[in-house]
């Protein structure tokens, strides 16, 4: 089967030639049909952005440089410790202390010498990571905490570059390709991170060290195969490894059409992604930090003849479904242009789905003057389920 | 109905040390409160306070995410397989 996903090397970028060395390099590629020279110089003119330079991306990065992916971007800020070596195969003993991205350098270069490194040695933040992203074709993540994984999810879905993504823990791992044009992201299948604490890292629950050698490699895998425009990608697919048991298996992953980032796409710029995945809780509370209102209590104000202000940041389709008796319906991309409408004096409540978008909208609320704003805790659903019944849960 | 559980390592430590169980119900709420009840420690991980999915643990039954096959009230047939997957940042 052909890979059905455009092709993410711009057609009007010129393939490079490849000089008697690089034949001599490649031959074992050259032999495939589904490579040859063609795929090969496709290879050459591909730019990969890896970001990080840890466990997935040293497997990931090494196999791209072999494979001779022409252009290689890096992230990472780190310093090679000890602790790193049990698994992160571009560093050795002697670069204990150096910087990650001088020791993938060198490893880099001696596996292939031919290959351009483009070092950034810097964290990915919301300030950087579209300007950073923007210059290259394929993203492959390789980052280790949910606030990154986010900020790469939604750059890449705002800028459309294929997001190669892996992901592990003790034995287990996940791979897929999101932010393709019709594929999900990964706010899809987990819309919200996990409360800080609750899901420990690999520093705090371990990782068997091989373990982001079969995931890393993986997603090297996906990032060659889309550059070449062969076999069945990943996307919407998860692949998930379980190496303890020598299972892998996928399951169906779908676009979700209320994701924000790549559903509604009311997701149009970057946001703190430290505090989104600091603040997120069990409850869906997402950002937190700004003032909450229970639903039983705002139900009993508004009863007792209290004028609240209610407004309702989902999108109309979700209005459809169910909503609350007297809100308005601004969806959250729309706020800022109707704030008009609204009455900066008056107590505000907001809600959504879950109360993630809504605390951005009261987040916004508070920035614009509001004095009295409330994110409506656990949004309609949790509404649905303490106060009235007949509204669906959906 | 009897059904089979998926659980990641990051869980089965709190199903003692099981990553596969065997569940009973007619939906898939029914089968995770039945994994709950014989395994307390499951319950906070597995569903917020309301009895439902947390967005960072998804349930796939039959490799079919249930949000888009309504929820935890989706039925379940015999021999049905439940996976259920953590959202884990490792790297």
């Amino acid at each position: 089967m052909t890979a059905t996903l455009a092709a993410p090397v711009p057609r009007s970028r010129v393939a490079p030639t490849l000089d008697r060395d690089e034949l001599l390099r490649y031959g074992r590629h050259l032999l495939l049909p589904e490579v040859a020279i063609d795929g090969q110089r496709k290879l050459k003119s591909a730019r990969v952005l890896v970001v990080g330079a840890g466990g997935l991306g040293s497997p990931a990065a090494l196999y791209l440089a072999a494979a001779g992916v022409g252009t290689i971007g890096l992230v990472d800020f780190d310093i090679v410790e000890v602790t790193n070596l049990q698994r992160q195969l571009l560093h050795g003993t002697r670069d204990v202390g150096r910087s990650k991205l001088d020791s993938a350098r060198d490893r880099l270069h001696d596996a292939n010498p031919h290959v351009k490194l483009e070092l950034h040695a810097t964290r990915l933040t919301a300030a950087n990571a579209l300007t950073i992203i923007r210059e290259y074709d394929i993203v492959l993540d390789g980052t280790d905490n949910f606030a990154t994984r986010y900020l790469v999810n939604d750059a890449c879905v705002l800028l459309g570059k294929p997001n190669v993504y892996g992901s592990i823990f003790r034995f287990d791992g996940q791979v897929s390709i999101f932010a393709t044009e019709d594929g999900p992201c990964y706010r899809c299948i987990y819309p919200e991170p996990p409360p800080p604490g609750l899901v420990p890292s690999c520093a705090e629950g371990g990782v068997l060290g091989v373990l982001p050698g079969l995931v890393g490699t993986a997603q090297a895998t996906e990032a060659i195969k889309l550059i070449l425009g062969i076999g069945t990608p990943l996307t919407g697919r998860l692949l998930l490894v379980n190496a303890l048991d020598a299972e892998f298996r996928s399951v169906r992953v779908r676009r979700d059409p209320a994701c924000p980032a790549c559903g509604t796409r009311e997701l149009q710029t970057l946001i703190d992604y430290d505090q989104f995945c600091a603040t997120s809780g069990g409850d869906g509370a997402g950002l937190d930090a700004v003032p909450q209102i229970e639903p039983r209590e705002l139900a009993i104000r508004r009863a007792s003849g209290e004028a609240i202000q209610l407004i309702d940041v989902r999108e109309p389709h979700e209005w459809e479904i169910g909503r609350i008796d007297g809100a308005t319906l601004i969806p959250l991309h729309r706020l800022r242009e109707r704030l008009r409408e609204l009455d900066a004096s008056a107590p505000t409540a907001v809600y959504c789905k879950g109360g993630t978008r809504s605390a951005l909208a009261t987040r916004d609320l508070l920035d614009a003057g509001f004095r009295r704003v409330w994110n409506v805790s656990g949004g309609i659903l949790r509404w649905s389920r303490e106060v009235d019944s007949d509204i669906p849960e959906y | 109905m009897s059904l089979t559980v998926s659980l990641p390592s990051v869980l089965s430590r709190l199903a003692d040390g099981s990553r596969s169980l065997s569940a009973s119900g007619t939906t898939v709420g029914e089968a995770v409160a039945d994994v709950t009840r014989r395994f307390p420690s499951l319950t906070t991980r597995l569903v917020d306070e309301n009895g439902q999915p947390y967005p960072f643990v998804t349930f796939y039954l039959n490799d079919e995410d249930i949000r888009f096959n309504g929820g935890f009230t989706a039925s379940v047939r015999d021999g049905d397989e439940l996976t259920i997957v953590s959202a884990v940042a490792g790297g």
